[in-house]
């Protein structure tokens, strides 16, 4: 099952690769990694989405908190949380109709066109990952996909519940 | 008025000091030679000089087991490092708490491939509890103190420090600070187990019929086995330790009934394959205990007491987790049992111990004596009769090793040193060494086979330096038994590369270090040549026995079985 995992930590030099050293050598799955510090500059926010069974997602957490640096670890999947990821993707647009199709699906998504050149068109989306893919499988439908970059995901519980020192 | 300023690699030496190290094991190199300089200026701490940095991890460590005191390694940059590599893995994988402190190429070279540059904490990252580089040497002290504090408490462990050389010459100074009152928010072991697990865990003892302590070495670590002496005998329940945990309880308490696991004792085996409910305090279900996992135990409630959240449920689903400090755990057990006012059941305990008793006339842990060739089980139970069984006994890894875990019950914790977790061959020697230095005054035995001891031989050179008289008793097999058992076994006795030729003359060996080298050939001879051998105080002894050769390991559990499917002799099964 997939999950989402958000992580605080001490911003120190190599807390990012105890984590990710962590993961791969007990052999974790990691489908992305986000990290930035937070307003406060000496924490640092990580977010992993990962795929395991309860089993290993208690080894997974239990693993991450015995890190030093670790302050705090989340499940977010566990509650009601929101998710979102940004796409940055540049698609062949050389004559009306494909330049037509794209801006058309953009829209759809609630995308927007940030950068046009002579036969591409640069393209911004954010929202979870499946709306993410959909958007995607859509353009590849119409036109070439020249180069895509997926930021991989940040979340955020909803409500009340936050996660801070 | 000014305040005195330090180079950082005074600090280093005066943050040890503030710490009471006593020793510091290592050996010096270009990048470390101001703190070896800082060292030649003070008298507080004495520097002990190996003949390799995997000896100083090892000698450390030894020190450690034997004390609880943390141990301090000292090596240069690059290949003084990554000597240190497997001494810091041992350490790790049995929860030794040491404090390694690296050299570094200065900061403005770091990255540039330079002389002696290896990224140290990069090498180390997956075998530490922590590490840390030192950016301002300002900072030097506390990351000192932090790193103690990291080691020593918790689940302990292995901490490396690198220290980059322009942190360390004398033209950088600058204040001293300490505290070594640590406080970090990102890292507060828990102490005390839950109440409401330890009152689920009482409930589920009292109900009991078949229960069985089980123990690791959390217990020596957490010196708790005072109390968990008491505590077995309040419940009047059988005991079993790990390989680690040995001498966590007597070994010749009535309630004890041997190690478990892979060369444990079949009753020991026995009662955990048919207990009801199973007390793991300060253990971690390791496969060389449990055997396959899928067959282990299916009938037992297991409660699992352990500081580390980790250790449970990996690979045996734990009922009752319960997270604390064991010693701390162990003491609200019982102040439950007393509030419960418990009584044991007896009618319970008595079917228990018949059943228990009745294995036990088995006698799992026996030998055929040969009236020529000496057996390796006679040797270590001469060894126990001469030292009264009150020696430190630092094993190698090795079919020797898994005979002196069987046939000398340790009275003591700390007693009985070896890597367990990690089975480092090369340990035992250097481990010795550490508990000398520790108690001079005790027997310190170093068991070992013609393999392992190859694997640190110089540090004879060391002993003789600062007058280490370990008693080294080598089981020569002339052979690295333990794998050609396992070719015996499994491999229809095909002994690929596992048979040793060209060994050299230990005892002239021994001679040429300075020391005195006795061999052992005959069973006959082998009570007072040992005796000689240990009343020898001043000097370091070498005994070479050679032992009988064709000679297995038993009890050993079946390949993929379950924890009580054992050979118990050549192609017998129990
Ligand atoms: C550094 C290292 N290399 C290899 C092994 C694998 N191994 C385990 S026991 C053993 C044989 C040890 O031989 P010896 O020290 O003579 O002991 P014996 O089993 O003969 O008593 C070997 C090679 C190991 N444990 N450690
Ligand atoms: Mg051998």
């Amino acid at each position: 099952m997939r999950r989402i995992l958000a992580i605080l930590l001490e911003n120190e030099p190599g807390s990012l690769s105890r984590i990710v050293g962590l993961f791969s050598q007990r052999a974790f799955n990691i489908e992305s990694l986000t990290v930035a510090p937070t307003e406060d500059p000496s924490l640092s926010r990580i977010t992993i989405a990962t795929v395991g069974d309860d089993r290993v997602l208690e080894q997974i957490i239990k693993q991450v908190n015995k890190l030093i640096d670790v302050i705090k670890i989340t499940d977010l999947t566990e509650r009601k949380h929101v998710e979102r990821e940004l796409l940055l993707i540049k698609l062949l647009a050389m004559n009306d109709k494909s330049r037509t199709e794209v801006k058309r699906i953009t829209d759809i998504f609630r995308g927007s066109i940030i950068d046009i050149g002579k036969q591409v068109y640069t393209v911004q989306v954010t929202g979870d990952a499946d709306k993410l893919n959909a958007f995607i499988d859509a353009m590849s439908n119409e036109t070439e996909i020249i180069e895509a970059v997926r930021s991989g995901c940040v979340g955020i519980a909803r409500g009340e519940k936050a996660l801070r020192i | 008025m000014t305040k005195e300023l330090y180079t950082g690699a005074e600090m280093v030496v005066k943050a040890l000091s503030a710490l009471k190290v006593k020793y510091i094991f290592g050996y010096p190199g270009g990048s470390v030679l101001d703190i070896y300089d800082a060292i030649f200026n003070q008298n507080e701490i004495e520097h002990i000089l190996v003949r390799h940095e995997q000896a100083a991890t090892h000698m450390a460590d030894g020190y450690t087991r034997a004390t609880g005191e943390v141990g301090v390694v000292l090596a240069t940059s690059g290949p003084g490092a990554t000597n240190c590599v497997t001494g810091i893995a041992t350490a790790y994988m049995d929860s030794i708490p040491m404090v390694v402190l690296s050299g570094q190429v200065a900061t403005n070279m770091i990255g540039d491939d330079a002389f002696q540059e290896t990224d140290i904490v990069g090498c180390s990252r997956p075998i530490v509890k922590h590490s840390f580089n030192c950016r301002k040497l300002e900072d030097i002290p506390n990351i000192i103190a932090k790193a103690f504090y990291i080691a020593n408490t918790g689940r302990p462990g292995p901490v490396v420090v690198e220290l980059p050389k322009d942190m360390l010459i004398p033209q950088n100074k600058g204040e001293f600070h300490i505290e070594t009152d640590v406080k970090m928010r990102s890292y507060n072991p828990t102490v005390k187990g839950h109440p409401k697990q330890i009152k689920k865990a009482v409930k589920t003892i009292v109900q009991a019929e078949r229960l069985v302590v089980y123990t690791g070495g959390g217990i020596v670590l957490a010196d708790a086995s005072e109390q968990l002496t008491e505590l077995v005998e309040r419940l009047n329940a059988p005991i079993t330790n790990t390989l680690m945990g040995l001498g966590g309880i007597s070994g010749t308490h009535p309630n004890f009934i041997g190690m478990l696991g892979m060369h444990g004792s079949l009753e020991a085996n026995r009662s955990m394959a048919n207990a009801d409910v199973i007390l793991a305090l300060g253990a971690r279900f390791d496969d060389r205990v449990t055997n396959n996992v899928k067959k282990f135990c299916p009938n037992a409630t297991i409660i699992h007491v352990d500081i580390d959240p980790t250790s449970i449920s990996k690979t045996i689903n734990a009922h009752i987790p319960v997270v604390g400090l064991v010693d701390k755990v162990i003491q609200q057990l019982m102040d439950e049992l007393d509030a419960i006012d418990f009584t044991p059941n007896k009618e319970a305990l008595d079917n228990w111990w018949q059943q228990i008793d009745q294995w036990r006339s088995l006698k799992s842990i026996s030998y055929e004596a040969d009236g020529d060739k000496i057996k390796p089980q006679q040797v270590v139970e001469a060894m126990y009769e001469i030292t009264n069984g009150e020696a430190y006994v630092c094993s190698d890894v090795g079919q020797h090793q898994m005979f002196a875990a069987q046939y000398y019950p340790f009275a003591k914790p700390r007693q009985w040193i070896n890597s367990g977790g990690l089975g480092t061959m090369g340990f035992g020697l250097p481990a010795a060494m550490g508990a000398k230095i520790a108690f001079p005054d005790s027997h310190v035995i170093c068991i070992t086979g013609d393999g392992s001891i190859q694997m640190n031989i110089q540090e004879l050179s060391t002993c003789l330096q600062y007058n280490l008289p370990v008693v080294i008793v080598s089981l020569n097999n002339r052979s690295l038994g333990m794998v050609r058992q396992w070719q015996d076994m499994i491999y229809d006795g095909r002994h690929s590369s596992s048979y040793m030729e060209s060994l050299p003359d230990f005892v002239k060996l021994a001679e040429s270090y300075g020391h005195v080298g006795i061999q052992i050939n005959h069973a006959d001879e082998l009570q007072d040549k040992l005796t000689e051998a240990f009343s020898i105080k001043k000097r370091l002894v070498f005994v070479d026995v050679l032992v009988d050769e064709t000679e297995h390991v038993y009890p050993m559990q079946v390949r993929h079985g379950a924890v009580d499917e054992m050979w118990t002799r050549k192609g017998v099964k129990a």
